[in-house]
């Protein structure tokens, strides 16, 4: 059995959305050479969302592009079905640039370890920061986010759902709790 | 659920259309890996393919060694002249001792139907069919498909005209299966002495006339004359077939605009296809290359997790 409980409803994450975009701003001290990558899925939608905030707050679009981290993941050797590899659009250049990686769950780790060494491949970024909606703990690398909409630490058994209106219908983020 | 694979690619005959949209669907997502700066991703690192021609072949080999390579797999090559397939071992002993060293896929092309089959159902590597004699070559088929889609979005309702040499042509059984499978229109044409017997059986339309399937088709698949797979006596001449059935631009200016022409290679110009239609604006063929290392590399990476079904089939013997 398991049970179901809201965290974030959508104007809740409407509220973070928009601390963590003046956040981002700040941290990276403008937008000039800032470029926002979602991880496939959900995260390549935030990022969507959080390029619109910015342009609100600074007037100008901001760049962006999105990862599929699927070929750099560290358990593909195992039998089985091959996950499902989504779109990789980046811009070629991203040397000397910051990056801002956007997620939905910051979990193992293990995503944004696959994601580093993707990035590396496309070039030397001069900083590289993480933003994630929920960081949920749990890490098995040594990896922390910069940019945070809400920490809730929660057991290896239980989930973090974020649901996205241009994905699932309505924006939400709740917690599925194995009992 | 996610379709699976399965343990080998020998043929399309035996794919769903869903398998077949899942390999076109991995390769949209590989395209772009040969457009980055560096063309190589980790996903079978660790990984030994051994590339087991026993034809000729230099387009098919280098794309399968590209793709395996911006996979980041080890590859060997194995050709018949120089390796003991000469001294007359066995396809079986051959796959064996490479498996001895503990290989993981194989790719294979023989120049007998259905050894691509025979040997998967033999050995626990993954297989996959480069070409088996005139029975299917299944990642010529696929590269053909994606390229059709690309072009024209779907594939349902397409009208695709083979043309050529339909009897000993691999690459058009495939594409006959892979495109009815998805739901497009087929249609052979050729000399009757280059169709194979109840050719209409596979479901398909036939034209004798070349200036007829270029008036019903919205791409023409042209096949190469295999001159070397022809003892004697099927076609009067490369002149005359080239009068009677090339792709000429003359026969292409009263087609519809939209019609696109595909070549899978090694072209005989001035036999099969003009130069003026292979280089002209109505050509794909070197898309359909492109779209080759992109097809292949979703191959390799969805077969890498197929385990060996080998325990189930008791393949051993």
């Amino acid at each position: 059995m398991t049970s179901r409980s809201t965290l974030l409803d959508d104007r809740a994450i409407a509220r973070a959305l928009t601390r963590m975009a003046s956040e981002l701003v700040e941290q990276c001290h403008g937008t000039d050479d800032v470029l926002l990558v979602g991880i496939q899925r959900r995260g390549v939608e935030l990022a969507a969302r959080l390029s619109r905030l910015i342009e609100g707050l600074e007037g100008h679009p901001i760049a962006s592009g999105k990862l599929d981290i699927t070929l750099y993941r560290d358990d593909l050797q195992a039998v089985g079905p091959r996950p499902v590899v989504g779109e990789t659009r980046l811009p070629t250049a991203l040397d000397g640039r910051t990056i801002v990686i956007v997620d939905d769950v910051l979990y193992t780790g293990r995503t944004i370890r696959a994601a580093l060494d993707e990035l590396a491949d496309f070039g030397r970024p001069r900083r590289i920061l993480l933003c994630v909606l929920v960081d949920r703990g749990g890490r098995e690398l040594p990896i922390q986010p910069d940019i945070v909409g809400l920490r809730q630490v929660i057991g290896p058994k239980d989930r973090i759902d974020v649901l996205i209106t241009e994905l699932d219908g309505r924006d939400a983020v709740e917690l599925v709790r194995a009992e | 659920m996610t379709p699976r694979l399965g343990k080998d690619l020998t043929a399309l005959e035996t794919l769903s259309a869903e398998q077949i949209l899942l390999i076109l669907d991995t390769a949209e997502a590989f395209k772009e890996v040969s457009e980055r700066p560096i063309k190589k991703v980790p996903a079978l690192r660790g990984k030994t393919i051994v590339n087991l021609f026993f034809e000729a072949s230099t387009r098919t080999r280098i794309s399968f060694e590209f793709a395996e390579k911006r996979l980041s797999a080890d590859t060997v090559n194995v050709a018949t002249g120089g390796s003991s397939v000469s001294k007359g071992e066995t396809l079986v002993d051959t796959a064996r001792n490479l498996e001895a060293m503990r290989i993981d896929m194989v790719v294979i092309r023989h120049p007998a139907s259905g050894s691509a089959d025979f040997l998967g159902k033999r050995i626990r590597s993954n297989v996959i069919n480069a070409g088996d004699g005139k029975h299917e070559h299944p990642t010529q088929g696929l590269l053909d498909i994606l390229t059709l889609r690309d072009r024209f979005g779907s594939l349902s309702g397409l009208k695709v005209a083979i043309c050529g040499d339909v009897l000993h042509s691999r690459v058009a059984r495939s594409n006959i299966w892979g495109l009815k499978k998805l739901g497009a229109d087929v249609a052979v044409c050729g000399p009757p002495s280059l169709m194979p017997r109840n050719v209409s059986e596979l479901g398909v339309e036939v034209f004798t006339r070349i200036e007829d399937a270029i008036r019903w088709a919205d791409a023409l698949n042209v096949l190469r004359l295999q001159l070397e797979r022809m003892t004697s006596g099927f076609i009067p001449s490369l002149r005359e077939y080239n009068r009677v059935f090339g792709v000429t631009r003359e026969r292409l200016e009263r087609a519809s605009d939209k019609l696109i022409v595909m070549h899978p290679g090694p072209m005989n110009r001035g036999v099969e296809i003009d130069s003026d239609v292979a280089d002209g604006p109505r050509s794909v063929i070197l898309p359909q290359v492109t779209n080759g290392v992109a097809i292949r590399m979703a191959v390799l990476y969805l077969l890498a997790g197929g385990g060996p079904d080998w325990q189930q089939q008791g393949g051993s013997e």
